[in-house]
């Protein structure tokens, strides 16, 4: 139905997408799985024609196509929910149903006859709701219903469906397959996005894997299993690590720094209890959804905590803003290095002095001579490229921004350095080095908590290793007990080894 | 040569010398400035005179746009700050003693102090957008003042209060004093102290700031009281100017123009990067640029035209589409809306 | 809680059934919560002002003038509601009504006819709010600062007219003011036919046209209603170059008001047709809102007016009261966006 061939898409000199096959048959379920950076979104974009692609071909149905914008793939047959529901919450549900090609006499809406048609591909769909009700009176999973009723309430051959199920419950979800074969059945082709490897497994017939903008391959559901999918998805790339000598029990020796208890945030992590020993690099695994991220949010007072404690050297406080968890010496570096990292208008001076300087107060500033001093120290000892302090940061490339990053956060001199995927998207060598400088600094006895995508990475720098699934901790052990094999495991498998 | 080309007050200073160089082409006497009794006389110390009001209302504005905010209640505020210094000094028994003036005057930059407060209240605590914020004091403003002074124009005959706006000192107006004293407060407070940098990380990214521990509800919120306080100062120039209250006419249109002052020095309305050389040239240019429409003979009345295609062109050449359209003419030749798609990617990225 | 719960239980199916009406129609009309607000608050300054003035208030005829005298803020509150339906807002519409006002004065005065002189002032209006709308849409101009050069253009080009006010004798134009057409001791101007009918025919089009639902859409999300594939460019200049054209029919309609047209006309009245606008129950956010709403508040606004006129107070107070009840509106309307987030 849909192929794509050679499909790249570069943004400035960094490629998204290299080189990628993609096929989708009609009346079949295709999942796209991928990582952070994958490309996923990229690709995904390229096919409802929300990016050009800079080469490769797109084929709908026999005919190489082009799409201008996401109307004309639309217009072509290619239905698209996406992951944020991109609907009118202000409208009715069959306005946002019937909007653009409602039923008119004469130019005038016939609002009666909206409401029966919306009424009628509801009903399709096994959902009987009111088509005049606002949309936004009604839960996100019933607007994700609504989206599907809009996508395919047109002559849709493929439905792209990208993680229609991060904001639905288990009934829903259930519903929400139910409608997926029934649209199977009539021969549409269906792309199935979700980092929920159970529903992938339930749903799919064919799954394709993509890591680093690179095509990994092609596979059948039933005949790919699930470790191997994810060790597809994570892969395997072994570089350099300087030897520290590490810890063995699963229990910090050293004095415990940070200890949580029952820690839950509305965002994602449920009870979560984890001790962090000084001088000791916690790693923290799981894939993308897991609560990884969540996690090092509620540690960090960037997310509040519904519930749980968290003591620092046994003293229980409350982190109610990152403000107040850089006083007591916690730090957290974000995911996404471009939203929430860099100010990118300023300069690396100013990005690298940020922290500091707000910790002291806006009136005693830093004088400009020991500003700049201390910068240029954090810009040779980090090896920041170019070493100009006057760069604006937003400039840099994406290894040399989450070096900044960093000399931010450590010129405070942090007890406890919660990374959040430092290591994404950047190159080999600056990855190398960021994974040294993570074990220099807990040798001098500052205590991390280092989050990857790639478990061998977590592996290599971690002392201890934390697997978070599902939102819960469900595993820490020593990480010279797990091999890349065993923790893979402890990723991917769902409801196993439950204590 | 290309860095002072390219630097950011290169086409401001470009245009205000431009302006100033036809005005004296125009008429000689533009650019004459003759003494008498010790006193500087001449349009161009007119001008600096004049732009004392306008130029501590943008500098306000320029810390407000800053934070990506913008505070449309000076001119209320001035209207008030107006209202409530006469009505003190008119209340007195003594309008020509020095301390009932200095009373006024203090009483009044406090009042607006507290309507700058307000203003911060509104955005940083309710979190209402800033336009809309104070939408509500630029409406009410002018009726409190109104009802200070009793729904009439409060004058006042008060020596000391004139000598605001129309007293010289070592030769120089006194109203250009306080603006001059307005500017290096501000500068110093801003690149002195870590409050410009902060406030920039603020207007920039908002989120990335808080991750950073950067306080910045209070960095909101006392723009907003720097700016109402400003105006308040602003309000008793031009009260003391016409020795009246006119809670009607006081600082009418000022936050337009103000705005505009930012804009022409360089400062996004997106927040993030200010500079306040930038807006003291912008308030320059702008009060020559009302003095030439003045010296053309077209009444001043009518002057809001041209100040309308001002901040029409200056807005399209700041507008991404222009600027991408420029670059494409300068760079290689691009598919149309080539710029647009970038943008897209980047986002995606 | 619990004991809600146990009595809705036993009051049985007729509750039931009733109860579940209020749903319906809570899901359906939810948004016009503020418009009933509003004239709910409209109701109460009736009643306020009939008692506090021994019953001298309502009647008819108070009422009629409520509507001849506030025919211009109504057209241009319903134009302003079209822009900030999208999420925009329109400054310039109080200078473009003296624009158009004078453009047509001076038009008459030169004794051209008044089939030129009030297309002429429509089209005036509609041309400021083209140029507004192309600097919002295609140079990615805030609104603000676009139709703040609007309003420097308009302010400016209506002194450009003439700097003194203009007498207008067109007995064509004087009509639409001093015709009065009786239905017992109810009075209405043409003028107000115009501005009720303006508001028929914008509920029409927001309503029940593609046009409207276009804009209500760009002011829910107008990245939603590009991907549906709505003509999002196209609405939203429209929408300015309605508000443009609303505020050129407001210049007519005040001229024939006053019989004359002053180049100061309408210093600040965007900010009162905004204050409508928002009293009315719009969202400055965009997308929710009704053109009716709008009408409700230019009443309630024309009425607080009529109060303090009967009562001899200060008309500083009408400020005030007007800026008191814009917050009270916004932080309402901030609440319910807040709790929208929260659901999220």
């Amino acid at each position: 139905m849909l192929e794509v061939t050679g499909a790249t898409v570069r943004f400035g000199a960094d490629a998204a997408l290299r080189d990628v096959d993609f096929r989708l048959f009609p009346g079949e379920v295709h999942s796209l799985m991928g990582e952070n950076g994958a490309g996923k979104s990229t690709l995904i974009k390229a096919i409802t024609g929300a990016l050009a692609l800079d080469e490769g071909v797109l084929v709908l149905a026999g005919e190489t196509v082009t799409f201008r914008d996401p109307h004309a793939a639309q217009a072509a047959g290619i239905g698209t929910v996406y992951q944020e529901i991109e609907l009118l919450p202000n409208l009715s549900v069959a306005e946002n149903i019937c909007l653009g090609r409602e039923p008119r006499r004469g130019g005038v809406i016939s609002a009666r006859a909206m409401n029966t048609r919306a009424h009628e591909i509801l009903l399709d769909l096994g959902l009987d709701l009111d088509p005049a009700s606002t949309l936004g009176t009604h839960s996100l999973a019933v607007q994700q219903l609504v989206a599907i009723a809009r996508a395919i309430s047109a002559d849709v051959r493929v439905l792209v469906l990208d993680e229609p199920t991060s904001s639905l419950d288990l009934d829903e979800v259930a519903e929400l397959f139910r409608i997926i074969r029934e649209l199977k059945t009539r021969g549409v082709a269906i792309l199935f996005v979700s980092h929920f490897l159970d529903q992938v497994y339930e749903i799919c017939d064919r799954v394709t894997v993509l890591r680093d903008g690179e095509l990994v391959g092609e596979y059948l559901t039933r005949e790919l299993l699930r470790i191997d999918l994810v060790q597809k998805m994570l892969g395997r790339g072994a570089s350099e690590l300087k030897s520290r000598d590490r810890l063995a029990d699963d229990e910090p020796d050293a004095a415990v720094v940070l200890r949580a208890r029952g820690v839950s945030s509305a965002r994602g992590i449920t009870e979560a209890d984890v001790d962090l020993g000084e001088g000791e690099v916690l790693g923290v695994a799981g894939l993308l959804g897991s609560g990884r991220t969540s996690l090092a949010r509620a540690l960090t007072g960037v997310n509040r905590l519904e519930s749980g404690v968290i003591r620092i050297e046994s003293r229980p406080v409350r982190l109610d803003s990152p403000r107040r968890a850089m006083s007591l010496g916690v730090v957290y570096s974000s995911e996404d290095r471009r939203r929430d990292g860099i100010v990118a208008e300023l300069s690396v001076l100013d990005n690298i002095t940020l922290a500091l300087q707000s910790e002291r107060g806006v009136l005693r500033q830093i004088p400009a001579a020991r500003r700049r001093e201390l910068a240029a120290s954090w810009v040779e000892a980090l090896d920041i490229r170019p070493p100009d302090l006057d760069r604006p940061a937003g400039t840099l490339s994406g290894g040399n921004q989450q070096k900044v990053l960093l000399a931010r956060l450590l010129a405070l001199s942090p007890r406890v350095l919660v990374l959040d995927e430092p290591t994404r998207g950047i190159d080999v060598g600056a990855k190398v080095e960021i994974q040294n400088l993570v074990g220099e600094l807990a040798d001098n006895g500052m205590s991390v908590v280092f989050i990857s995508a790639e478990l061998e990475e977590v592996l290599r720098v971690g002392d201890r290793v934390a697997v978070v699934r599902d939102g819960r901790v469900v595993r820490i052990a020593a990480a010279v007990e797990l091999t890349a094999d065993s923790l893979l495991a402890l990723v991917a498998q769902p409801d196993e080894d439950e204590e | 040569m290309t860095a002072v080309y390219k630097h950011r007050l290169f086409w401001p200073i470009v245009s205000l010398l431009t302006l100033i160089a036809i005005n004296a082409i125009a008429r000689p006497q533009f650019i004459t400035i003759t003494m008498r009794d010790g006193e500087l006389y001449g349009a161009l110390i007119t001008i600096l005179r004049d732009s004392a009001p306008l130029m501590l209302v943008a500098l306000g504005m320029t810390i407000v746009i800053a934070t990506r905010g913008i505070d449309l209640s000076v001119g209320a505020i001035m209207a008030v700050s107006g209202a409530v210094a006469l009505t003190i000094i008119d209340g007195s028994g003594d309008p020509d003693a020095l301390a009932t003036v200095l009373i006024a005057v203090l009483v009044a930059v406090l009042v607006a102090l507290i309507l700058g407060m307000w203003n911060g209240f509104l955005v940083t605590v309710l979190g209402i957008q800033p336009i809309v914020a104070t939408l509500v004091l630029m409406l009410a403003g002018r009726g409190a003042a109104l009802l200070i002074t009793g729904g009439k124009i409060t004058t006042v005959n008060s020596a000391p209060f004139k000598w605001m706006s129309s007293g010289y000192m070592v030769a120089l107006p006194v109203a250009f004093f306080i603006a001059v004293a307005a500017i290096i407060v501000i500068g110093v407070i801003e690149r002195r102290t870590a409050l410009g940098v902060l406030t920039e990380a603020v207007g920039i990214n908002p989120e990335a700031s808080r991750l950073a521990g950067v306080r910045s509800r209070g960095i909101i919120w006392g723009a907003y009281m720097v700016s109402g306080a400003l105006a308040g100062v602003a309000g008793l120039i031009y009260a003391s100017r016409t020795s009246a209250a006119d809670a009607n006419n006081a600082g009418v249109f000022i936050e337009l123009y103000a705005i505009l002052a930012v804009v022409l020095g360089g400062t996004s309305l997106n927040g993030g990067k200010f500079s306040i050389a930038g807006t003291v040239v912008g308030v320059f240019i702008i009060q020559t640029l009302d003095s030439t429409v003045l010296f053309l003979g077209i009444p001043s009345a009518q002057s809001p035209v041209f100040f309308g295609f001002v901040v029409a062109v200056v807005v399209v050449l700041q507008s991404p589409r222009m600027r991408s359209g420029l670059a494409n003419l300068s760079g290689r030749l691009r598919p149309r809306g080539a710029g647009v798609q970038d943008r897209e990617k980047a986002e995606v990225a | 809680m619990a004991a809600m719960t146990t009595t809705t239980a036993r009051a049985g199916g007729r509750a039931d059934r009733a109860s579940s009406r209020v749903q319906t129609f809570l899901s359906r009309h939810g948004g016009m919560m503020p418009t009933f607000a509003a004239a709910l608050i409209l109701v109460l300054l009736f009643i306020g002002a009939e008692a506090f003035l021994r019953g001298d208030f309502i009647k008819p005829l108070t009422i009629s003038n409520l509507l001849i005298n506030n025919a211009y803020l109504l057209v241009l509150a319903v134009g302003m509601t079209f822009v900030i339906l999208t999420g925009g807002i329109d400054l310039s519409v109080g200078s473009v009504m003296a624009f158009t006002g004078m453009l047509g004065a001076k038009l008459l005065a030169d004794g051209l006819p008044v089939a030129i002189a009030i297309p002429a002032m429509l089209l005036g209006g509609a041309a400021i709010g083209l140029f507004i709308g192309i600097l919002v849409q295609y140079f990615g101009v805030q609104p603000f600062i676009a139709s703040l050069a609007g309003l420097f253009l308009g302010r400016g080009l209506a002194f450009i007219v003439s700097l003194n006010s203009i007498k207008v004798e067109d007995p064509a134009v004087l009509w639409l003011q001093s015709t009065r057409w009786k239905l017992g001791d109810w009075v209405v101007t043409p003028t107000g036919i115009i501005a009720l009918a303006t508001v028929a025919i914008a509920a029409f089009v927001l309503h029940l046209t593609r046009f409207g639902r276009t804009i209500y859409a760009i002011g829910g999300s107008e990245q939603s209603a590009r991907l549906m594939g709505l003509k999002v460019g196209r609405a939203k200049v429209g929408a300015y170059v309605i508000s443009g054209t609303c505020a050129g029919l407001a210049g007519l309609l005040l001229t024939a008001y006053a019989n004359s047209s002053y180049p100061r006309n309408g210093i600040g009245t965007e900010l009162d047709a905004i204050a409508a606008v928002v009293i009315g129950g719009t969202l400055l956010t965009g997308g929710r809102g009704y053109v009716l709403g709008s009408m409700i508040g230019v009443f309630v606004y024309g009425t607080i007016k009529t109060i303090i006129n009967f009562m001899g107070a200060e008309q500083a107070w009408m400020q005030i009261i007007v800026g008191a009840l814009l917050l009270l509106f916004i932080v309402v309307q901030r609440a319910i966006v807040a709790r929208a987030e929260g659901r999220r």
